[in-house]
């Protein structure tokens, strides 16, 4: 019967990482997107790099990277739980750094010279009125990608933080019931993963509220 | 700190996983193209006892980790004194079923972007449901997909490592020998970490070349 608290700890595990991870990494997305629209080229070289190299590398190479290479190479320590949390970070960054790009450049070009003819600062102009159209164009990848992230949390369970998936290999390594706890856990994903599609058409709804998008411009 | 004679010890053996993630990716491609066409055109059958659980299968399929399939896919059937499979094919078929669910979604796409005049067409014709979709329908919807499949099969590369659960020796589970052997993960993860961006970057390269031939964005 205990089974429950050790399978609802790890659910919990999960769900922390898959938040964390998430705002953390949408926070980047947005910085990194916009900055491979930039003027300079610097900017959008350091933002293509990051983009390309953790878009390019395995999930599981760079958990690896920031829990055991990374605190040795610099010489600091990292608990391995905020260690998993910054490598998922930057891995679904990367991902949705894309999709903010994608997203700001299918905001008609006529709002940036509209709000450049009433003086808006370049930053004023993102914040305003750029990025919140972009916005309910971003979430459906961005829910996508959530539930990407939510699975990949999974792997954390290789490097040794008790996650569903681990908890569940702990209560198997007792009594062996492979079908049922694996199963069990299986199921504890999908309900996360519901849940989480759920939300994002919460938010989809709220943020098209009032809005003309998704059809053609009605003039 | 950095030891560079251990990272280049490690190249070799690690170039040898190469063949095992390769092999993996493309056999799990194969299964993945078929099998989520399967899903698709499943999907759209006249039949609610067919549609159903078609729909829920792959949703739950898509919803739930790959780590956690391969390891409930490869323990479960011997629980069971069921048939025993190696760890490489249960890899390729776990990787090929949980992409199938993806690939039926551009199939999805590309179905949906065959005009209705189409399926009138061949109606009108007389053609049957089998040579409607064979004739008709999939020979205009997957070209403009393939991009998109091709995308799949880079993610695919990358997720072969999960499969290490299960004991694959792809370049990640041999990096992790490697450094469970000598106490030190730095180097090989470094390596393994290096040859999965040359090589998707390759693969994004060639993908890049399908997109400009046939000129799809999905």
């Amino acid at each position: 019967m205990h089974f429950i608290d050790t399978l609802g700890h790890g659910a919990l595990t999960t769900v922390k990482l898959t938040v964390y991870a998430g705002l953390i990494g949408f926070a980047i997305a947005l910085v990194a997107g916009t900055a491979m629209l930039s003027r300079f080229v610097v900017v959008r070289f350091v933002a293509r790099t990051y983009t390309e190299v953790f878009r390019g590398a395995s999930e599981l190479v760079i958990l690896y990277f920031f829990v055991f290479a990374l605190p040795q190479l610099f010489d600091i320590t990292l608990s391995v739980f905020t260690g998993a949390v910054i490598a998922l970070s930057v891995n679904i960054g990367a991902y949705e750094a894309e999709v903010v790009r994608g997203a700001v450049r299918s905001v008609p070009r006529g709002q940036t010279e509209a709000a450049i003819a009433l003086n808006m600062s370049p930053f004023l102009r993102l914040r305003r009125i750029i990025v919140p159209q972009a916005f309910v164009a971003m979430l459906p990848p961005i829910n996508v990608l959530t539930v990407q992230l939510c699975k990949a949390t999974a792997l954390v369970s290789i490097i040794g933080l008790t996650d569903l998936t681990r908890a569940s290999q702990d209560i198997i390594e007792l009594n062996g019931q492979w079908a049922r706890y694996a199963g069990e856990a299986l199921i504890g994903y999908y309900l996360i993963n519901t849940v989480i599609n759920q939300l994002f058409r919460l938010l989809e709804r709220h943020f098209k509220r009032g809005r003309d998008i998704g059809g053609t411009v009605r003039v | 700190m950095f030891d560079f004679d251990f990272f280049v010890s490690t190249l070799s053996p690690i170039a040898r996983g190469l063949e095992v993630t390769v092999e993996i990716t493309l056999a799990g491609t194969g299964i993945a193209m078929v099998l989520g066409l399967v899903f698709e055109v499943l999907r759209r059958s006249r039949f609610r006892v067919v549609r159903w659980p078609v729909a829920f299968v792959r949703d739950f399929i898509q919803n739930t980790p790959l780590l956690l399939q391969a390891i409930f896919f490869f323990y479960v059937f011997p629980e069971y004194g069921l048939f025993k499979l190696s760890p490489f094919v249960s890899g390729i078929i776990v990787i090929g079923i949980q992409y199938s669910t993806y690939t039926s979604e551009v199939y999805r796409a590309g179905i949906d972007g065959v005009p209705a005049g189409q399926w009138q067409a061949a109606r009108a014709l007389n053609f049957s449901r089998t040579d409607t979709w064979r004739r008709v329908i999939l020979p205009q919807a997957i070209p403009p997909v393939l991009p998109a499949l091709g995308n799949y099969l880079i993610s695919m590369f990358k997720d072969t490592p999960q499969l290490l659960v299960i004991g694959v020796l792809d370049m990640v589970g041999v990096a992790k020998a490697i450094g469970s052997e000598n106490y030190e993960y730095t180097e090989p993860m470094i390596a393994a970490g290096i040859f999965f961006i040359i090589l998707s970057f390759l693969a994004s390269l060639v993908v890049r070349r399908l997109e400009s031939r046939f000129g799809a964005h999905l």
